[in-house]
Formats: C-alpha cells, structure tokens, sequence
C-alpha cells in the first residue's frame, strides 16, 4: 500500500510534467490555431541549457533561470522568422515545418553536446526525503516539481482567467481581426504567448532533467505522451489538460510498475516480465483508445 | 487529380526509364551500391505514394504510416523466423518463407491495423487525426520494441530473402529491384485509376467539403476509412519489401521519425499528384547520399531545406517541374 502511494507520486509527478507541456501546447494551439511539433525541442534545450548552467555554476536556480530563458527566446526567434508565417496555413504544412526544426534541434544538440546523455545531479539542498505519510518517504526534488508546476499552473490559469493581458489572448483566440481593430498589437501578443508556451517547455525541461537522460531526442518522447494527453483531454480544454495529464502520468507509471507484478500470477517471471512491459509501454495508448471509442472529441470538448 | 498534360506524363516516363535502366548501368559502372540505394528508394516511394491517396486526396494528415510499413515487414520476418527456426508460429502453423504468402498476408495486418485506427481516429478530424494516428503508431512502435521473442530493440535478422512459388529467384539483388520496381509502377497505376474513379471523386469531394458529400446522401466516414484501409495495404506491402531489401526487421521501420519522412517525401515531391512523391524520395535519399558525404550530421541542412520548402516551394518538385501549382 506505501509502495502503490509511492508510484501514485511518481505518477502524478509526471503527470505535472505532461502538464506544463500540455498547457503551452493547448495555449499555442487555441490561440494561433498552429501545431507546433517543436514543443518537445523547446523541452530538450530547456534541459540541456539547464544541465550545462548546472554543471558550470552548480545552481539549480540558476539553471532554472537559464533553461527557461533559453526555451522561451528560442521559441520567440522561432515564431518570428518562421512560425507567424503559418498561423492561416494548413496543419499538414505546420507538421512539416515543425517537424523540420526538430531534425534540426536533434542534431544540433548532438554536436553541440555530443552523444552521451548527460545527467543531472538532484540540487543537494533537495536530496532529502520528505516522510509525507507515516512509512512513506519520498524524495523531496520530485515533491518540488509537483509542487512548482502545480504553483505554474494555478498562475497560468489566474493570468488568462484574471488579467487584461489574459483577457487579449482570450478574445485572440475567439476573434482574431477583433482584438487588432481594437488597437492590441496582435503580431506582439502572439509572440510573447508563444514564448510563454515555450518558458512552460523549457521549465518542464529542466525539472525534468535530474529524473531523466538528457539526450537528443529526449522531447519527442514527452512530446508524444503529451498529444495523448491532450487527445485524451480534448484539445484546446486547459481543464481538460489537467485531467489528460494525471491519467496519463498515473496510468503509465502504475502499468509499468503493476502489469509484469500481475502476469507473474499465471506465467513464469520472464515471459512475465516480458509480456508485463509490452503491455506496460501501451498502457497510455490503450486508455487513449477506450477513451476516444467512447468520446470522440475527448473528455472535455473545448468550446472553440 | 494527376495532371495530365504532356509534360508531366513525358517526365513521368523518363523517371520510370531512368528507374528501369539504372541497375544495368550502375552494374557496368561497377557501383552496385547503386542498386541497393535505389532500392531502398523504392520501397519508400511505394509507401509514400500510398500515403498521398489519404494526404493528398483525402486530406488526412496520417503521421503513423511508418506503423503499417512496419507491420508489413515484421509479418514477413517473423513468419521467416518461424520457418527457419521450424518453431510453431499459430495453432502449429510453423510461419512460411514463401512472398506468395507472406506478402498478401503483409498487406493484410497492415489493413486491419489501419482499419482499427481508421474507425476510432477518422471520427475526429485535423489536428486531432495527425495526433491519434502518431500515437498508434508509437504503440506498435513500443509493443515491437518489447517484443524480446523476436529481436526486441535490435530487431530481427532475416537469414534470406523471400522465395517466391518455391524458387529463390529474390536471391538476386536486381531481380528484387525490377520486383520493387514492378510493384510501384503497379501501384502507380492503380492508385491513378482509383483517384479517378467515382470512388476518387467523392474521397476528393470530402476534403473540399464534407457537409455537402453528406448532404448529398454519402457517408464520409465509410469512404474515407476505406481510402485509409487501402492505403495501409499498400504501405504494409512496402514493408514485405522492405523487409526483403534490407533481410532485416527492426523497430526504427516504424519510429514516428520514419513516419514524418514518408510526409517529406509526398510534400517535397508534390502533394495530391501520386507520381509527385517518387521523385520526393528520390530527391530525399540523394540529398541524404550527398550531404552524408560532407557530415554526418545531414539532418542538420535537411531540417532548415525542409521549412523553405513548406514555406516557398508550395506545389513541390512536381508542381514545379510541370509548371502546374497543386496541393
């Protein structure tokens, strides 16, 4: 039971992960109506601008700063010279542009840092666990993550909910002519939103980074798991996102740790174990199926 | 529909001469990697001409081909495995080595693949489908990769090729490429009568507007998950070959990596033209042998050619070759 709340944890863990790629995915994609398949590169320099900080100065504030910052203008430079030109073109051209840049990101990671993964040491005033129920301990860096991307995401919500700035980017996304004949620079707002979207990557990124290899590639992985999250949610649904996120971190973690423990019941370990991870690595995809044959348009439908 | 002025069948023709002449010449040259590279560059065209009938003309974004192409070629190496291994594959049935088979079946699980992720993605539609479509693929991907019985993550060796009604006339190298060659000129020609078919015309009819096909008493969605169904077909046969070319089945057929190159090669070559996306995995693969030659980090110059292609080169190869813009 104290281990099942432990991977419940972990679960949710990297359900905040998904969260924050899912969040900037949704906003970019409700806002500019753009595909944007380089969220998972924004995710990657985040962590390796991160680890390299890290490495240098050994802050994992600093590192935070420095990852986020490098994600966000990346993603800014991104939109500027290539991005805003396909806001009112097909999807199928944003998938291949996108998909262009992260060719591009892949490699350039590889010779800029090479091809062995690099790891992340967990921040030493982080490495101690925290007794969160009498017998649990759990280690208070992953505790932190949930914590601070919980905090994101609840400034997130107040931002768009709550501001005028938040009231720009909503009336965008309903009618953009609108809001520019009302005199909102709308050129800028899309900018600074992307770069929000791509701050969120880049701060998953770098969270992220003591608890996974950071090597080229690394975002599409995440980048996957988070179109599940947000096929299953719905696309364009913030509340959606939350929902999608801690399914899918939840389902993904406890199948990977509770499918081979299951078929051990009734085969030999190693067919078990075999057959248990096959199962355990299409959890996610199996719960996006039942959840799609059921509602097609997801669990929650975004009004736009 | 295919353009059909001179020009463009003119230059169809001479690439399908180029294609037909090339193993002779590369022999006399002394370059018989040649054949090999092409090869290679027609199974994927086949798979990419497959994919344009739902790109192009249906306009179904589907960025998890790479799934049906793979499940094609792992039908054919595991039913190799068992029948060099004499291990029983199903119900005692102990797998066969004979094309005859294995390929129709290929295409099968392929088609009842696409059938299945057809019926629950084509009931959502744009983003949506470009999502579900790579999600189910990356399943298959990863139900592979776990799959330690037959090769898991390092895939699994073939120890021939196919035979074909007994004979291993696929033994030889360009035997195999006229085979490949045969079967995407087959394919061609098919597909350019299916696209202008009644069945063409209504697959067309949904994308330029669905609410009027349906206001016309037809049903979209039996359509266009027929059009996906054959296509999956087509690019599990793709992988048979493949699978033959390469005498070796391994996960990364089936990588979401894999998947958005086929999308490349249609864009590049020309969308909604079937002809279009040969000569975009012509110019993909050369592209790569060229710049391969300088740094292996290629993909470095591909990703930027890829985002000027999209952004200034609408039409594609084919769109500018014939003059004509479509897509």
């Amino acid at each position: 039971m104290l281990f099942f709340i432990e991977q419940l944890l972990n679960g949710f863990q990297l359900g905040v992960t998904l969260l924050l790629m899912a969040s900037g995915l949704t906003l970019i994609f409700g806002i500019m109506h753009l595909i944007n398949l380089a969220h998972g590169s924004l995710f990657m320099i985040g962590a390796f601008v991160g680890a390299t900080v890290m490495a240098y100065t050994g802050s994992f504030l600093l590192a935070l700063a420095g990852g986020v910052a490098a994600s966000g203008l990346v993603g800014m430079a991104l939109e500027y010279t290539v991005l805003r030109r396909l806001y009112y073109r097909e999807h199928l051209d944003q998938v291949l542009a996108t998909f262009g840049m992260i060719l591009f990101f892949n490699e350039l990671v590889q010779i800029v840092w090479g091809r062995r993964p690099l790891g992340v040491d967990t921040p030493s005033w982080l490495s101690f666990t925290v007794e969160i129920l009498p017998g649990v301990a759990y280690p208070a860096h992953r505790l932190a993550v949930i914590a601070v991307g919980l905090l994101v995401i609840v400034g997130l919500f107040f931002l768009i909910m709550r501001t005028r700035v938040g009231m720009w980017i909503r009336a965008g996304a309903s009618i953009r002519e609108m809001i520019g004949a009302l005199g909102v620079n709308i050129n800028l707002l899309y900018t600074l939103v992307f770069g929000l979207g791509a701050c969120l990557a880049g701060l998953a990124g770098v969270m992220a980074s003591p608890l996974m290899s950071v090597q080229a590639g690394m975002g599409e992985n995440i980048l996957i798991l988070t179109f599940v999250v947000i096929v299953i949610g719905g696309i364009g649904s913030l509340r959606g996102a939350v929902v999608g996120a801690v399914l899918v971190g939840v389902a993904d973690t406890l199948g990977r740790v509770y499918f081979p423990a299951l078929f051990r019941l009734w085969a030999d370990p190693a067919t078990a174990d075999a057959a248990g991870a096959s199962l355990a690595s299409m959890t996610i995809y199996l719960v996006m199926a039942v959840v799609l044959a059921v509602r097609p348009q997801g669990l929650f439908r975004a009004h736009a | 529909m295919p353009e059909t002025n001179k020009r463009a069948t003119f230059l169809t023709l001479g690439v399908l001469a180029f294609l037909a002449i090339l193993p002779p010449v590369a022999l006399a040259l002394d370059r018989p990697y040649m054949v090999t590279l092409a090869n290679r560059m027609l199974v994927y065209a086949l798979a990419a001409v497959a994919l344009d009938l739902v790109m192009g003309y249906g306009r179904m974004v589907s960025f998890g081909h790479a799934a049906f192409l793979g499940l094609g070629a792992y039908t054919v190496g595991i039913l190799h495995h068992h029948d060099v291994m004499m291990t029983p594959f199903l119900f005692g049935w102990a797998g066969s080595n004979e094309a005859l088979l294995a390929w129709p079946l290929a295409m099968l699980v392929a088609a009842g693949y696409a059938l299945l992720v057809g019926a629950i993605s084509l009931r959502t539609g744009g983003v949506y489908f470009i999502m579900i479509t790579l999600a189910f693929a990356q399943m298959v991907f990863f139900f592979f990769v776990s799959l330690i019985a037959y090769g898991g993550r390092d895939g699994l060796v073939m120890f021939s090729r196919n035979s074909v009604a007994g004979t291993d006339i696929l033994g030889s190298r360009v035997v195999l490429y006229y085979v490949c060659l045969g079967c995407l000129v087959a394919v061609l020609a098919f597909l350019v009568m299916v696209v202008r078919s009644r069945f063409g015309r209504i697959i067309e009819g949904c994308r330029q507007n669905e609410q009027r096909m349906r206001a016309l008493g037809y049903k979209p969605f039996v359509y266009k998950l027929t059009a996906f169904v054959l296509s999956g077909a087509l690019a599990g046969l793709a992988g048979a070959l493949l699978a033959n070319h390469s005498e070796f089945v391994s996960p990364d057929f089936l990588s979401w990596e894999s998947s958005g190159l086929l999308m490349v090669m249609v864009l590049l070559g020309g969308l909604s033209t079937l002809v279009g996306p040969i000569y975009g995995a012509l110019t993909l693969f050369a592209l790569e042998e060229v710049l391969v030659a300088y740094t292996p980090h290629w993909q470095l110059v591909l990703g930027p050619v890829l985002i000027l292609a999209v952004l200034f080169f609408k039409g594609g190869l084919y769109g500018w070759m014939t003059g004509k813009r479509t897509g």
